[in-house]
């Protein structure tokens, strides 16, 4: 009957509870601990801390734990508790230049000075299930022979094209403004680099690899290189306004990637190669290198290219970027809507008598005239 | 013709970097005059129009419009508001491609009210008799007025997107090679219908054109361009008949086989 | 209502109070240009986007702790995201919650206004999807700003036209264009054009949040909402053959409840709570 609407309070306490079982599943198997999430599930974590914007492996192992390893269900947890955090201070700037690298590869130089330094990395791996694994309790696995720990900095390689200016320089807008900050302040359209950069960051990976990829198979192609992706350790830094010099605060892990593209050169800008950029915690490389492409078809305005393709309109990528968004406007679409819809039952209804009625009219060839 | 230029444009430029797409153009259009701008693909003729018409912000020169109410607007000094409201009362766009400058997603009769609806009119019944009898002076059957444009043929697209831009009455249309791209036949139909309703309306146009048949049909005064510089103007005869400068001269010629 | 037991180690209503001011002045700009939209810094919250997270700031911006809070979906306090939602504030704020329309000080819905009708000292928040009136028709921000800004709002009479040459009528039911004071063109969020005249004049303050949107905008009290129409064409509001078959209110927006497998049909109001305090002065006994 109609009171079977009612008691919504009790469905929504019985399905949490439901919940909770459901996330524990068979309980003859040991539960999940978070240093598990952490250590094993590290690509997880890793990507639910890039897009949740919140470095806290912890936290984020957490996240992945309570959503059921729903990673955009994580990020959205993530991002909920980082609202409520206390803003203490900004870090300076992170210099990747002196990262302490566990992998760095470049596909435009057979050699860079620092070397090619392969690290973990699924590339090369010929992707066989490895039944191994399937088996606990395998052991630990052999040590590589060449500890990656002891790398010293290397500098980078875009530093290094830079030098002969065959590479757009990039240099902080006159004036070097704060950033505005997207977790505090709406976007706003035409968007700086700083301001895209950062909703790339927290943007959804499967997104911006879709739209990076669209770009290459002709959809607003930049004519990209992978110039170097670098992943390691960079120290971050605070400097406290009564201190007045910068203090250590810690180590992150991040992932940069630099593409290099061609340009043709244009009115005020002679031929050379420019860039688009990608950054993310932990190891993300395959985000980092969509964000780069994104990044650099995102430029097209402000390098005079004319913009024709989906990766290329501002308002198109940075809106629909972000998962917690979007995944929360689509699923909204399982709210009840019987009002709206309502309204439609009874427009459709109107619509249908009155061709029914009009289809009646104009069977009857004397009244045909007055139908039209 | 002893009144004052409607239009006036003293010397515009624009350029795409260092590249001048346009630079030094000078001329006045009088009440109820047809301008053509001639010249080969990257002449600068679209640029030109872009910058007379309020899309494109040139980077010198002034462009001078008297309005309704006689006071002279500089066009690319006053508001963006008055600008805005300059493009959709007193100006008219034809855009080469007629479904750049229609509304495809809503019907015929929509795209021609559009103008009227954004000035203020508010009567479905009072619109639609507009819209009707937009129909019939473009040479629309009526009845399709409820048609979607995309049934239409390319010509009658056109000949919609003209009306839809007529029905508030502008003084000045801009034309973008507006019957480039449709059948000779269908072309000769709309240049007549064209002739017929600036005379008709005495409506001041600029008409920008590869084809000199178009310009020899329809303007009264023609405007050579070459590198994004004005090589010749004056009447169309003459300088279709008696081009002075080598490349209208070379421009008549390879015209004429044709 | 007996107050759910309130959670620790979260502000007052969830937000922190830098925060909360940052929305407070944007509710205030909104009040103060009726019908526009203020971009504010919408927080992340720990309700879905799309789910509210607009009114939800807006609440907890405006939230005190003797305000009387009523939460609806679909003109119902029993749907469970009007439940979640009163109960987030509960648990946040500890305030007193409340399904008495009369009794709120602060209501929050989606998608209806009450039927009851409100007065001075109200405030009803709506939860928005989509604030933009002109997005249908134009995609781009930059563009639908500049158009509020020189109020180049023909555009929107060209879809009202094609309606009535399309099926002799508007057919718009629902997200029924206004426009606020005779300025800004505003999208009412999805609420039946049956609640369309409530917004006009009405002594509440009527506040909108779009949180993914990150926009507020607002209707003070006693303000001209006025819903597009053609003059030969007026705007008209939805009515049904039957009454409430619950209550009998005749006056009143309804749903249609589907009984069984054959497709009988009953009509209800939409707003549960004005259906059962007729009820019940009907029929005293009942309550």
């Amino acid at each position: 009957m109609y009171i079977a609407v009612k008691g919504g309070e009790q469905a929504i306490l019985n399905s949490w509870r439901l919940l909770a079982e459901k996330r524990r599943g068979d309980a003859r198997h040991a539960e999940l601990s978070l240093a598990q999430i952490r250590e094993q599930l590290g690509l997880a974590v890793d990507r639910v801390m890039v897009e949740g914007s919140l470095y806290d492996p912890e936290l984020a192992a957490l996240a992945i734990k309570q959503a059921q390893g729903d990673l955009i269900e994580a990020v959205f947890l993530l991002r909920a508790y980082r609202t409520t955090l206390p803003r203490l201070g900004v870090s300076l700037p992170i210099d990747t230049g002196t990262m302490r690298l566990e992998r760095r590869i470049s596909a435009i130089y057979k050699d860079v000075p620092g070397g090619q330094v392969l690290g973990a990395t699924y590339d090369y791996t010929q992707r066989l299930l490895d039944f191994q694994l399937a088996v606990a309790n395998a052991g630990p696995p052999t040590a590589a022979q060449e500890s990656v720990q002891s790398m010293p900095p290397a500098p980078r390689v875009t530093d290094i094209m830079g030098g002969e200016g065959l590479l757009a320089p990039e240099t902080p807008t006159p004036g070097d403004p704060v950033p505005r900050d997207l977790t505090r302040e709406p976007m706003e359209f035409p968007a700086d680099r700083a301001l895209r950069l950062q909703n790339l960051a927290r943007g959804d990976e499967g997104f911006l690899l879709a739209l990076g990829y669209s770009s290459q198979r002709g959809y607003g192609n930049t004519h990209p290189f992978a110039g170097e992706i670098r992943q390691g350790m960079v120290i971050v830094e605070v400097e406290p306004e009564e201190l007045g010099f910068p203090v250590e605060i810690g180590e992150i892990e991040i992932t940069e990637c630099q593409m290099v593209n061609q340009f043709a050169g244009s009115a005020s800008m002679l031929p050379q190669f420019t860039r688009g950029y990608g950054l993310t915690f932990g190891a993300c490389e395959r985000k980092a290198m969509a964000m780069a492409l994104v990044d650099r078809s995102l430029r097209a305005e402000e390098l005079g290219e004319t913009v024709t393709a989906p990766a290329q309109m501002q308002e198109f990528v940075l809106y629909h970027s972000d998962n917690v968004e979007a995944s929360g406007f689509v699923q909204h679409l399982k709210l009840p809507h019987y009002v709206d819809f309502q309204s439609e039952l009874e427009l459709v209804r109107k619509l249908r008598a009155r061709h029914a009625a009009h289809a009646t009219v104009s069977l009857s060839p004397s009244a045909g005239a007055e139908a039209a | 013709m002893d009144e004052s230029p409607l239009l006036e444009v003293q010397e515009l430029g624009y350029s795409y970097g260092t590249r001048a797409a346009c630079a030094g153009i000078t001329f006045d259009l009088y009440p109820g005059e047809v301008l053509a701008v001639v010249g080969e693909s990257g002449s600068g003729k679209t640029t030109l129009l872009r910058c007379i018409s309020g899309q494109l912000r040139p980077d010198e020169g002034r462009v001078l419009f008297q309005t309704r109410a006689g006071e002279i607007a500089d066009v690319w000094a006053v508001s963006e508001a008055s600008r805005r409201l300059l493009t959709r009362t007193d100006w008219g766009f034809v855009h080469q491609n007629p479904r750049d400058g229609l509304r495809t997603d809503v019907s015929a009769g929509a795209n021609i009210g559009e103008r009227l609806m954004a000035i203020g009119a508010r009567r479905y019944g009072n619109i639609r008799q507009e819209a009707t009898a937009w129909m019939y002076k473009v040479e629309l059957d009526a009845a399709r007025i409820d048609d979607s444009p995309q049934a239409f043929s390319g010509g009658m697209q056109q000949r919609l997107q003209i009306s839809r831009n007529l029905v508030s009455q502008p003084r000045l249309a801009f034309m973008d090679e507006p019957t480039a791209g449709l059948d000779v036949s269908v072309q000769a139909r709309l240049l007549d219908l064209l002739r017929g309703l600036t005379s008709d309306l005495g409506l001041s146009a600029v008409i920008v054109t590869h084809d000199l048949a178009v310009a020899r049909l329809l303007a009264h005064r023609t405007l050579v361009m070459q590198a994004g510089r004005m090589v010749e103007a004056g009447l169309t005869d003459q300088v279709l008949d008696d081009p002075q400068h080598a490349y209208t001269q070379l421009l008549v010629s390879s015209a004429l086989p044709a | 209502m007996a107050a759910t037991e309130t959670v620790e180690g979260y502000n007052f209503a969830y937000l922190d109070e830098h925060t909360k001011r940052m929305i407070r002045r944007a509710i205030l700009k909104a009040i103060a240009i009726p019908g526009y939209q203020v971009p504010f810094g919408s927080r992340e919250m720990p309700l879905p986007y799309g789910w509210g997270t607009g009114g939800i700031q807006v609440t907890a911006a405006v939230i005190g702790p003797d305000d009387v809070l009523k939460v609806i979906d679909q003109g119902s306090d029993d749907t469970t995201n009007a439940v979640n939602i009163r109960r987030f504030f509960a648990r946040t704020t500890g305030v007193k919650t409340t399904e008495r329309t009369l009794e709120a000080t602060i209501i929050q819905t989606r998608h209806r206004i009450p039927e009851t009708p409100l007065r001075d000292g109200q405030i009803l928040v709506y939860q928005v999807p989509i604030p933009e009136m002109l997005r249908w028709l134009e995609p781009r921000e930059a563009e639908t700003r500049k158009m509020h800004a020189l109020s180049e709002y023909g555009a929107m009479h060209v879809k009202l036209y094609e309606d009535i040459a399309r099926h002799g009528y508007i057919a718009a039911t629902y997200d029924y264009p206004v426009i606020v004071n005779e300025r800004y063109l505003m999208r009412p969020s999805p609420i039946p054009k049956f609640d369309n005249p409530k917004m006009h004049m009405n002594p509440a303050l009527q506040l909108f949040g779009a949180g993914r949107e990150k926009r507020i905008y607002a209707v003070p009290p006693y303000t001209a909402v006025r819903s597009l129409d053609f003059e030969d064409h007026p705007f008209e509001t939805q009515h049904w053959d039957h009454a409430c078959e619950l209550c009998g209110a005749a006056d009143s927006f309804l749903d249609e409840v589907i009984m069984d497998d054959r497709g009988t049909r009953m009509f209800v109001c939409s707003d549960s709570e004005y259906c059962l305090s007729r009820r019940e002065k009907q029929q005293p006994a009942v309550a």
